[in-house]
């Protein structure tokens, strides 16, 4: 038998089990377990005065590289990134090289990922080579253990291969991430479309790309009845549409990630490749927009979409360089400064960072109860740093948040009871 | 040593826009200008200014009249200069723009005249070197020394700017002239309307001061200063446009149309000039015109800004 851990005396917020009060959580064997009258000598003890004892964060959607671009990140680098941020387990779109639509590719990923410091989710392709052409082999790939579908990146043209994955992949019990961007209208743009791109002279896509899409999901996930989920939400368009969808009836779900409540278009000043993603930092409007939905529950969970690249792909022409930042380090700071400003609460926080991704993609975690797997972030609300490069885990540095003042750390990440972070 | 009033001092070590310039930098570089202007009516067009110093232009464009412009402006204050195009240069090889300009910064440059596709990579290009970088242009971001000669250009028959209306008709979204161009204006204090189709308007121009016109008539109404700007037959594809007779039908501007602006108005065109779709021939060659002024002014706003960012008088040789 393993030793005994207690966390002591933090405030526990765990909202799938309606608690938010100082309590103690005794682990033992990798699972939550009974808190007892009196503490063994021999257990391991973390005093955890003033701190939050939450389950597990999870990203439903990070961008591991590996295999194909370990020089950006591979399994390991990744999921200590994702440790060290507070995560415990996340999910990876399947753009890698190959692309992960086959069970050998899925399986591939898993063997990498044993022993990694945290779960490891792969998402699967939607299409064969994600080329919006042919369904990939759900079945198989399921099997192998994908838990999800996207074409992320490369999003799915064809409406009609777009229902028949739905359709398709309902029978297997997988979910359909959408990354909704409508490509003929975004056509070579390089960030939001406004009087900043006007003025950097930059081509634009806007909020338009994504709403056509966003749309288009929603209306074939009433079609079907299948649920489908929004990725990467970037605008208030959007936000609408899927609250009139929820409202509808329709089984759709939709994440945000911590730049688009975070920054605006603005930050792309100075052709900033570290403020070029996919969908595009948008307007102020959008940006508030998006954090009422974090809190009305229009948006179901955060995300951080990590995409690291090196410099060969961001030291480079604006137009040129390739989108996304990475994000597993600067979430849940940049989540808790939402809770500071009094836009979500405490336990809403944990529902979007932890309940709701594991309710979503249907795999463990996301509760403290007895007999739960003991995935369990310790946070620090007041722990104030300055995010600098030197500090970065992951082995991509491209994020717009360097050189910051951030306040709010996770401080302790236990992965099944077993340590993966401690800086307490 | 301190007078009553404060001392200007040019502070720019690189020219990436007019959005860089306050009214005073604009108003230095203009007299900067206008004093060079003479050097090239002499018989002997050098001034040994910048002897010793090496100019790079460094064109991933191609260019005829910017890239001569800024040549024979180098080469009348003596300076030694290089020419790389894009085809020639490594660029094609793979080479980064970064290390493409690491390699040209060994060689010790003084100045780099740069010109691309890319919007900003000029600004790039100013964080990996030593030398000073000036835009000739890039992507649909600004052309800065076009603007300072159609400034230039503007006050020599105005006397001044402010007060002006310019009317800018053509392809607003994809210029980087039209950018320069109305930021300078305004700046001066002229009031700047623009026309074209709705595709050539981009978000938020308003934002940057221009009035936006319904038609070109509206734009053109009691305009002191009337520039078209060089419809790219690319437009025709990307659609933009269904085509070019379309434009011109609509949007050329022509002597009919000139009846509505000012007597005395002045034509312009940042070239080169497709005759016929954005300006009747007439127009162009017509009493009004100042496309070549444009031209001419163009090498003494080029000298004036390799002098200063080269730290004019105070690094000077003559």
């Amino acid at each position: 038998m393993n030793t005994l851990i207690v966390l002591q005396n933090g405030r526990v917020i765990d909202p799938a089990n309606a608690v938010d009060r100082k309590a103690d959580v005794w682990i033992q064997d990798g699972r939550i377990t009974e808190a007892g009258s009196a503490i063994p000598p021999d257990a391991q003890v973390f005093n955890l005065e003033g701190k939050w004892v939450v389950p597990g964060l999870i990203d439903m959607h990070v961008h591991l590289r590996e295999p194909g671009q370990e020089y950006k990140e591979t399994v390991e680098t990744g999921a200590q990134a994702a440790a060290a941020g507070g995560f415990t387990a996340v999910a990876c779109m399947p753009n890698t090289n190959p692309i992960n639509d086959s069970a050998s590719v899925t399986r591939f990923i898993l063997e990498r990922a044993a022993g990694a410091a945290a779960r490891i989710y792969p998402v699967g392709a939607i299409s064969q080579g994600s080329n919006g052409a042919e369904l990939a082999e759900y079945g198989e790939m399921k099997r192998a253990g994908v838990a999800a579908l996207s074409d992320d990146g490369r999003p799915v043209v064809d409406s009609q291969l777009m229902r028949r994955a739905m359709e398709y992949a309902s029978g297997y019990n997988l979910l359909v991430i959408s990354h909704s961007e409508e490509r003929s209208l975004s056509h070579n743009g390089s960030m939001n479309e406004s009087v900043v791109s006007t003025r950097l002279g930059l081509k634009g896509i806007p909020n338009a790309a994504e709403s056509i899409a966003v749309f288009r999901e929603v209306a074939l996930a009433e079609l079907t009845g299948v649920p489908v989920h929004i990725a990467h939400v970037s605008t208030g368009d959007s936000v609408d549409i899927i609250r009139y969808a929820k409202s509808r009836g329709v089984r759709v779900t939709a994440e945000t990630a911590p730049h688009y409540f975070t920054l605006t278009d603005a930050a792309v000043e100075g052709y900033n490749t570290n403020a070029k993603m996919s969908p595009p930092l948008r307007s102020e409007s959008d940006r508030q927009k998006i954090r009422i939905a974090l809190q009305d529950g229009t948006l179901d969970a955060i995300a951080t979409d990590h995409a690291p690249h090196s410099i060969l792909e961001k030291n480079v022409e604006f137009d040129h360089a390739a989108n996304g930042i990475i994000g597993l380090e600067t979430s849940l700071p940049l989540t808790l400064a939402l809770v500071r400003e009094g836009v979500i609460s405490e336990s809403r926080m944990v529902e979007l960072m932890s309940v709701a991704p594991a309710r979503i993609l249907g795999v463990p975690g996301g509760s403290l109860a007895v007999g739960d797997v003991a995935d369990v972030t310790v946070i620090d609300p007041e722990r104030q740093f300055t995010y600098t490069k030197e500090m970065i885990v992951s082995k991509s540095a491209n994020s717009p948040f360097i050189g910051w003042k951030l306040q709010g750390k996770a401080v302790l990440t236990l992965l099944g009871g077993r340590t993966t972070h401690n800086v307490l | 040593m301190t007078t009553g009033k404060s001392e200007y001092f040019f502070k720019h070590r690189h020219i990436f826009g007019i959005e860089q310039f306050s009214v005073e930098d604009i108003a230095h570089i203009l007299s900067t200008a206008r004093s060079f202007k003479e050097i090239s009516e002499r018989p002997i067009k050098k001034v040994p200014t910048l002897r010793g110093k090496t100019i790079i232009n460094f064109f991933f464009e191609s260019s005829t009249r910017t890239r001569l412009s800024f040549e024979i402006a180098a080469k009348r204050m003596s300076a030694d200069t290089f020419n790389i195009a894009a085809s020639t240069s490594s660029t094609t090889k793979g080479e980064t723009l970064i290390d493409t300009a690491r390699n040209l910064e060994a060689m010790r440059p003084d100045i780099i005249i740069i010109r691309h596709a890319s919007s900003g990579a000029p600004l790039l290009l100013s964080r990996h070197v030593n030398a000073s970088i000036i835009n000739a242009g890039d992507g649909a971001h600004e052309h800065p020394s076009q603007g300072l000669l159609d400034m230039m250009t503007i006050i020599e028959h105005k006397g001044q700017m402010s007060g002006l209306i310019i009317a800018i008709v053509g392809d607003i979204a994809h210029s980087r002239v039209a950018r320069s161009d109305i930021i300078g204006f305004t700046k001066l204090g002229a009031t700047v309307r623009v026309a074209g189709p709705a595709t050539f308007m981009p978000s938020g121009i308003e934002q940057l001061g221009a009035h936006v016109c319904s038609s070109v008539e509206e734009a053109v109404d009691g305009a002191d200063v009337v520039m078209a700007l060089r419809i790219q037959h690319e437009r025709l594809k990307d659609p933009l446009i269904p085509s070019l007779r379309e434009y011109s039908t609509f949007f050329g501007v022509n002597r009919k149309l000139l009846e509505r602006a000012k007597a005395d108005v002045l034509i312009m065109h940042p070239g080169p000039i497709n005759r016929g779709v954005e300006l009747s021939p007439d127009v162009a060659d017509g009493p009004g015109s100042v496309i070549m002024d444009q031209v001419t002014n163009g090498v003494a706003v080029r000298m004036a800004l390799l002098y200063l960012v080269l730290g004019g008088e105070k690094n000077s040789d003559g």
